[in-house]
């Protein structure tokens, strides 16, 4: 029986263009509160964002038609805001600007986007380059040591004027990797091997090995390079993955036994790890020693300072927290200036593109597809966390960037590449929902003994 | 594996509720903790971000703001700083405010509710109003009289109208630039250290905040007790006092600086300011009556403000004969402002109702509305009217042919008195020389200007005229001026 799927890119078309007049209307504010005028630019940067995000969803209505109308315009709603931040902060840093050069990167980043929504005309064809992706992620992430430190971390590769962070794209082929190997393993994880205990059942070393063997490399490559929160970042990716393939609640407790063992281990022997969760439980002890506050007192007193409503934009004075405030601290100024409300409503809108990237994995019907979805909507709920709750003196601080929002180029454009591999998924999700049926991979799931 | 997948999603909905709940407890319940951290600077830029309103001495603001472009953007600038430094204060990024700059902060930093539209509303959105301006009663002619009379020396002056108790001149010198402290730079920290280092104590505001021993100035104060309480009835009798007088069970004898002391009426007395007279009559109106009086003209108030607090005038409560003889002539433990010394002669010149001394006239928006401003209030009646009347004649006596004769005016009606303060360990400083005097311009039915001017370093070869010798002249400018205009 064929049920008449609804393509909704109507619905998507009507949000891109609330959520491009949203960020035009949040850089005027930004220029009314400073400068009593609206910037000089607000009529490039509202069609230069409008005509990118129009690209984008003329690529997904061509060659996604099914998928979720939501994905993009929250990833473009969060790009524009972030700009709008980022311009805001430049105001404050007149010989350093972040805006432009964040603006072309979120043009390759929505450039990437249509290339892998048009290109990529099946998800299942990334199966196949599984071993490529994570010999290319390991790679990746290798190379920066071999270029200098930039504040105490080696994660970037500087070219020329240019910076990236190849430790950023190396997720989502890890990702990749991770989906695609426990999709195809994930029978045997489930099943075989010696029980320990009651519930955990350890599979046998030739199943378990290489995916083990891969994690702890790239986690020791990460401490390597002292990029905590990134490490921290394939630790929750690999056991939410893992959990989700196997159904072992076991996995979850070792996975916990496991983390808790080794921040404790690097807590207490890297001295710079150790000092930041020293500054998290005592984020005042700074200014007791005189010495001022550190950038974590300063951004709670940048979110205190916005309060219920905020300051209004352009009116806080988040630029007080230092060199970080565009890059990892860029929530402190979102918190300042548009208050709890604002800042409520941009969790919400990564919460909500969370959902959908779990909505379509629920929908999807092969495993590696559902791991897929799983695992890069994870990405971004475990980054926001990691960040946000860094940031407000919820968690210790890893340094990473909040997606989407902050400076970093890299960052801008993996997140576009994982908005852009959900929509692919929640085409082939939804442009299949209507075919009835169980999805496959439940079916494979009941037929396995537990 | 959907169940798997529906688990991680509640994982992912714990995740967001954690940072949910801790956003609130940041932004909202902790906030205020977070405000209040000293450390944390916002508070100061939000202070510094506009310009502050002004402080206004005849109309014309003696204070100005500059824009630096700074974190703390605005810095304030002084007309004539040093002239109206114990006025203004200063109001400074580094050190803080003090004075008018102090107590009408709210006012001139644009917090005070009362200057917006919408109080109520202003005060819930904490918003702040344009800075408002501060109308002084200070008159610039008499402010400029004083600061020249002292030329220099060491020394304050306080003037008053009687009758409302408006503050027309307020001298301190040394004196220094409020402006030294304006800003964040270098030169702030070391302005401010060397101010403070100074021997001079240019930064002490010696007509509110330093108190003298008033010397022979208080004399008023005993006859008007003496008077009130009936220990005297006839100023013209004489009052059995010996020359030299010891003091009441001790062996210490007192003298005069003049003659014909001995036996000499409250008239003669109050004119040449007998020593031996005056301790006498303290010690015989008794400790309750004098405490009274002295209480009555503003003594033992710790609570005075004009609004900027002003120091303490003293006189001790409890005492035996000998130290309540030596506290009659203003030396033991008794201590007074010069600004308590002026209200003293306001208060003869005006009945014997002490009125509330006050700086502001009224506060008012940028926009030039009036906020608030500051009644005439009686404080107390110091003395019967009739009591005041004998004073007033006994003053002018001083003036006409005493030891006050220095501070006459052609044609003005002028009543004064003289008092040298002796101080230091056995009185070995040298003497603080006062005046204290108010003046009334034919055809007034009232004085309209009362002074106290006291100079620190007066050197003076007969100690009881030096009062009249270098205060008085000083003090005669300053009713010139209020006179004049």
């Amino acid at each position: 029986m064929e049920v008449r799927v609804p393509r909704r890119r109507g619905t998507e078309l009507a949000l891109i263009v609330v959520a491009v007049l949203l960020s035009v209307y949040g850089y005027c504010d930004v220029g009314l509160a400073r400068t009593g005028s609206v910037p000089p630019g607000a009529a490039g940067y509202g069609a230069g964002l409008g005509v990118l995000a129009l690209l984008a969803h003329l690529a997904v209505r061509l060659r996604a038609p099914y998928a979720d109308p939501l994905l993009l315009p929250i990833a473009v709603l969060l790009n524009g805001l972030g700009l709008v931040l980022i311009y805001r902060l430049d105001l404050e840093t007149p010989g350093d600007r972040a805006a432009p050069t964040q603006l072309i990167w979120s043009t390759i980043g929505v450039g990437l986007c249509v290339a892998v929504v048009v290109l990529l005309r099946d998800h299942r064809l990334l199966r196949r380059y599984a071993y490529l992706s994570v010999v290319a992620a390991l790679v990746l992430m290798i190379v920066p040591i071999f270029f200098p430190a930039v504040n105490g971390a080696r994660i970037w590769i500087r070219v020329g004027g240019f910076s990236i962070q190849p430790g950023e794209f190396a997720k989502i082929l890890l990702a990749v990797f991770f989906a695609s190997y426990l999709a195809a393993n994930r029978t045997a994880l489930a099943t075989t091997g010696r029980t320990l205990w009651k519930f955990v059942q350890l599979p046998t070393g030739r199943v378990l090995g290489p995916v083990v063997a891969i994690w702890l490399l790239s986690v020791g490559v990460l401490v390597l390079e002292r990029d905590l929160g990134t490490s921290l970042l394939f630790f929750g990716l690999f056991v939410v993955l893992l959990y989700v393939a196997t159904g072992r609640t076991g996995w979850i407790a070792v996975g916990l036994l496991l983390a808790a063992a080794g921040a404790y281990a690097v807590g207490s022997l890297e001295p710079h790890v150790h000092s930041r969760v020293a500054d998290w439980l005592h984020p005042f002890a700074s200014i007791e020693a005189g010495q001022g506050p550190n950038q974590l007192a300063q951004s709670l007193f940048a979110f205190a300072a916005g309060g219920l409503l905020g300051t209004g934009l352009g009116l806080g004075h988040s630029i007080l927290i230092g060199f970080a405030a565009k890059s990892d601290f860029i929530l402190a100024t979102a918190g300042e200036e548009l208050g709890l409300a604002g800042l409520t409503a941009i969790f919400l809108l990564y919460a909500l593109l969370v959902e959908r990237g779990y909505r379509a994995g629920l929908a999807l019907r092969d495993p590696f597809g559902r791991l897929l979805a799983i695992g890069l909507a994870s990405i971004v709920a475990l980054q926001v966390f990691v960040i946000a709750g860094g940031v407000t003196g919820l968690i210790p601080l890893t340094g990473m960037a909040m997606p989407f929002l902050a400076q970093g180029g890299s960052s801008v454009v993996t997140n576009w590449i994982i908005v852009a591999l959900l929509i692919r998924l929640s085409d082939s999700a939804r442009a299949h929902a209507g075919a009835g049926g169980e999805p496959a991979g439940d079916r494979l799931h009941q037929e396995a003994p537990r | 594996m959907t169940r798997y997948i529906r688990h991680a999603a509640a994982f992912c909905l714990l995740l967001l509720v954690a940072l949910l709940v801790n956003a609130t407890r940041v932004q909202v319940f902790d906030a205020q903790e977070y405000d209040d951290n000293p450390a944390n600077r916002r508070r100061d830029i939000e202070r510094f971000a506009a310009a502050r309103g002004d402080i206004l001495v005849d109309g014309r603001p003696v204070t100005g703001s500059k824009d630096t472009g700074e974190q703390l953007r605005h810095e304030r600038t002084y007309a004539q700083g040093p002239l109206y430094a114990p006025v203004t204060g200063f109001a400074s990024q580094v050190y803080g405010t003090t004075f008018l700059e102090h107590a009408e902060d709210s006012v001139l930093s644009g917090t005070e509710p009362m200057l917006a539209p919408l109080p109520l509303w202003h005060d819930l959105t904490r918003s702040r109003s344009p800075g408002g301006d501060v109308v002084t009663t200070v008159k610039a002619a008499v402010q400029r009289a004083a600061y020249a009379g002292l030329d220099g020396k060491k020394g304050a002056v306080a003037a008053l109208e009687p009758a409302t108790g408006r503050i027309l001149a307020l001298v301190s010198t040394p004196s220094y630039d409020p402006e030294r402290l304006s800003g964040t730079g270098r030169s702030v920290a070391d302005s401010w250290a060397r101010l403070n280092g100074d021997p001079d104590k240019p930064m002490l505001n010696r007509a509110l905040r330093q108190t003298y021993p008033p010397g022979s100035t208080f004399k008023v104060v005993t006859a008007a007790a003496a008077l009130d309480s009936g220990e005297i009835t006839d100023v013209d009798a004489p009052t059995k006092s010996p020359d030299p007088f010891t003091l009441p069970g001790t062996s210490t004898r007192l003298s005069n600086e003049v003659t014909g002391c001995a036996d000499a009426s409250l008239r003669y007395a109050f004119r040449w300011s007998c020593n031996t007279v005056f301790a006498k009559l303290g010690a015989d109106t008794g400790l309750g009556a004098m405490v009274e009086t002295a209480g009555k003209f503003g003594f033992n108030d710790p609570g005075v403000k004009v609004p900027s607090s002003v120091a303490a005038s003293t006189f001790d409560t409890s005492m035996d004969r000998a130290q309540l003889a030596l506290s009659a002539i203003g030396q033991y433990d008794t201590r007074a402002t010069p600004l308590q010394m002026a209200s003293v002669a306001a208060a003869v010149a005006n009945g014997g109702f002490v009125k509330a001394p006050h700086l502001v006239e009224r506060t008012t928006t940028a926009s030039g509305t009036t906020v608030d401003s500051t009644p005439t209030r009686t404080l107390h009646q110091a003395m019967g009217p009739g009591t005041a009347m004998r004073l007033r004649e006994l003053m002018t006596e001083v003036v006409e042919r005493g030891t006050g004769t220095n501070a006459a005016i052609p044609g003005v009606t002028v009543g004064g008195k003289t008092g040298t303060a002796q101080h230091g360990l056995g009185n070995s400083g040298t003497p603080y020389a006062w005046f204290i005097s108010w003046a009334q311009k034919p055809g007034d039915g009232e004085p309209s200007v009362a002074v106290a001017v006291v100079v620190e370093d007066a050197a003076a070869a007969r100690a009881d005229i030096s009062g009249g010798g270098s205060a008085a002249p000083i003090a005669r400018a300053v009713m010139e001026a209020a006179l004049s205009g």
